[in-house]
């Protein structure tokens, strides 16, 4: 069991409403409860020893709250939290061998930056001696050294996350929280910090619970993601599977942009599945992805793996391909973005390398006729389910003004 | 920047301007003095006469300069015993207040329960009833309560009806410095390992210490100086100023200038370390 950090077994939590009223309309029918707020639904989950794990999502979807009942800040309507196998679902948080970087930092403003870090050993009584130690230890690690007698209104912001870090790190909790903890930092600062955090939890070794709603954030040091929706997690992967496979359409569309085409299925031949768009252009994806799929699916396809030739140029017999015409373009000095208009009204994103071209000398203009393709494995398949349908935009329109 | 421009620079002063200019140099500034010669006349008075040497037993007439009031200066007989009594009371009904007090500002402004803000708009009820009905209805009580012999006016009367008012008066200045209390700072102590009793003791006890002590100054200058409240639940005791009081209407000796002059100067005092430890708190 050492090897598991949390364990989340059906962890709800339900704000406000009526409980015994919730309970009563459980066996009077038609009985009305208020039913509150669901903002952790039933949630399983496994956080590995040692593991740098990301809770993503957007504006309320629960992070927050979930990392809250791990803290011991807010008690679960339902369900149970293991700490390395142990039950710690009733302790209270200064029973628990975790520890938090709050978002807004709460440091002790009446204390020093090194009574701030020492509380957490005082607590434990940890001698005189030993507390020096390891508090100088810590502000090292943090870069802070010399700061001790400072008071937390005389250092800057990201100098306070620093602390905070520190102040939770020495006291080598099983599993470290993070609550958007670079949040306040401005953009240079935090990427600064991402490295850092990064670094710092590879050193010390402790398992990282990170809450962000930024997904570059969340890539950049991630060993493990679990995208959140709705008091939910959508799926739950490395970085890399999440980006190159997203299983959903949220999960699509919240972790960079991607193009979503409705299509019917139209059987498997060999390793691959065959679909047909609206317009009747047919498609192959490797018949892997479509397995076990119910419903109705989208095929999915990211803005990079996308190539544009010249109508009747040679494009591999294995590749997908779809012609239409370029509606839009915009250089971003890496890439350029094009959005091209299909036959039956989609339009699909490209991203383009600024480097030397293969296919055409020049950018594309808009209004030319071209030809997209892509490898067959290079695609991914969403699932339609019904109430995904206000994922974030996908439309490569509004992507345009993501960049 | 061509040679006409410049004069351009300084504007040709009208007439109305320099007027404005010149209330705007000088009438704040009478304005302000005449209010602060307004507010401190009195004290200034109290604090004059208390060196004067009256002829006969009415200090209302500057005769000449004298230290004796200040060399002796409870040297009238009962006036020693009331200020003492005046302080103790003061003292313990300001604990008790002050304990109590912070305690229900806690609740009120941390937990919910019935009747939450019920309590809320109640607290202000004991500021608002003016205090001959407060007073009043207090005897009324006191003699209600037991039967013949009545329930004694003494000490403990006295001191339950300045804890009753006193009360409301810390609760809500305690209450003002916990509401904007950031509640997150008491998670990370819990977070640190802090049960609820040490989360109280090491963080939220000195954040709100501040206002803690600007509510025991208050219940305390509160109390030492009442007189109508404390004149229909006092008996035959006699606080300091039930004693002025009664002097009054033979002439009040100048040790009672000496003994205001003193609590003046020591509220001045107070208030002046309140405000510097306030200062170096939030500095850093
Ligand atoms: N104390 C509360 N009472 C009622 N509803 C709450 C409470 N706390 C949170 N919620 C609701 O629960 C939902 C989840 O909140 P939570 O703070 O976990 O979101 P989040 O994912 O952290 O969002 P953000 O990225 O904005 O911080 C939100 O819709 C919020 O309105
Ligand atoms: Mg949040």
């Amino acid at each position: 069991m050492a090897d598991v950090a949390v364990r989340l077994v059906q962890l709800t939590k339900r704000f406000g409403g009526d409980a015994v009223g919730r309970r009563a309309a459980k066996y009077v029918p038609g009985a009305n409860a208020d039913e509150g707020f669901l903002a952790v639904d039933h949630i399983d989950l496994e956080v590995r020893d040692g593991e740098f794990f990301s809770l993503l999502g957007p504006s309320g979807c629960g992070k927050t709250t979930t990392l809250r009942m791990v803290g011991g800040f807010e008690q679960p309507t339902d369900g149970r939290i293991e700490l390395q196998g142990e039950d710690v679902t009733w302790l209270p948080a200064y029973q628990r061998n975790v520890n938090t970087v709050f978002q807004n930092y709460a440091l002790f403003p009446h204390l020093t930056i090194y009574e701030n870090v020492a509380f957490g050993l005082r607590r434990k009584k940890v001698a005189d001696a030993d507390v020096r130690k390891r508090v100088t230890e810590m502000l090292e690690l943090v870069e802070l050294p010399g700061y001790e007698r400072r008071k937390p209104a005389q250092i800057s912001g990201g100098q306070a996350q620093r602390v905070a870090l520190a102040r939770a790190l020495v006291n080598r909790p099983a599993v470290l929280l993070l609550d958007e903890p670079l949040g306040a930092l401005d953009l240079k600062l935090r990427k600064q910090m991402q490295v850092e955090l990064k670094r710092i939890q590879q050193e010390v070794g402790i398992t990282f619970v990170y809450v962000t709603h930024d997904q570059e954030e969340a890539m950049t040091m991630s060993d493990r993601i679990a995208v959140m929706h709705k008091g939910r997690y959508e799926q739950l992967g490395d970085p890399e599977a999440l980006y190159e496979r997203p299983k959903t359409r949220f999960v699509a569309g919240f972790l960079g942009v991607s193009n979503l085409l409705s299509v019917d299925s139209d059987g498997t031949s060999g390793d691959f599945a065959a679909f047909k768009l609206g317009d009747g252009t047919a498609c192959r994806v490797p018949s892997a992805l479509v397995a076990g799929r119910k419903g109705k699916i989208a095929l999915g396809v990211r803005p990079e793996k996308i190539r544009l030739t010249e109508p009747g140029k040679d494009i591999p017999d294995s590749f997908n391909r779809l012609t239409g015409t370029i509606a839009h373009a915009s250089y971003l000095g890496v890439s350029t973005q094009y959005i091209v208009a299909l036959p039956d009204g989609h339009r699909v994103t490209v991203f383009e390398q600024n480097v030397a071209r293969a296919t055409k000398a020049e950018l594309w203009a808009t209004g030319e006729a071209v030809v997209l393709s892509w490898q067959p494995d290079h695609s991914f398949i969403v699932e339609e389910a019904g109430d995904n349908v206000d994922a974030p935009g996908i439309d490569a329109l509004e992507a345009v003004g993501v960049q | 920047m061509t040679a006409e421009a410049a004069p351009m620079n300084r504007p040709r002063v009208g007439l109305l301007t320099s007027i404005k200019r010149l209330a705007d140099r000088y009438l704040l500034m009478t304005y302000t003095s005449l209010a602060v010669i307004y507010l401190l006349l009195p004290v200034a008075v109290i604090i004059l006469f208390s060196f004067n040497d009256p002829i006969g037993r009415r200090n209302f007439v500057w005769q000449r300069f004298s230290l004796d009031a200040w060399l002796n200066p409870l040297g009238v007989p009962g006036l020693g015993e009331s200020v003492w009594l005046s302080l103790v009371i003061a003292f313990v009904s300001t604990l008790f207040a002050t304990m109590i007090g912070t305690l229900m500002a806690l609740a009120l402004v941390r937990y919910e329960f019935r009747g939450k803000s019920l309590t809320n708009s109640l607290i202000f009820l004991p500021m608002a009833t003016p205090e001959i009905v407060m007073g009043a209805s207090l005897l009324t009580l006191f003699v209600s309560i037991g039967n013949p012999p009545f329930f004694p006016l003494n000490i403990v009367t006295i001191l339950i009806a300045h804890i009753l008012f006193n009360i409301s008066y810390v609760v809500v200045t305690v209450r003002a410095r916990l509401v904007g209390f950031p509640r997150h700072l008491e998670e990370a102590a819990m977070d640190l390992g802090a049960n609820e009793w040490v989360t109280f003791w090491r963080v939220t006890f000195p954040l709100i210490l501040p206002g803690i002590v600007a509510a025991a100054l208050l219940a305390f200058s509160l109390s030492i100086d009442d007189f109508v409240i404390t004149n229909f639940s006092a008996g035959q005791t006699q606080t300091f100023p039930m004693f002025i009081y009664a002097q009054a209407r033979v002439g009040v000796p100048v040790q009672v200038y000496v003994i205001g002059s003193i609590i003046f100067l020591v509220a001045v005092i107070s208030v002046g370390l309140t405000t510097l430890a306030g200062r170096r708190q939030s500095s850093g």
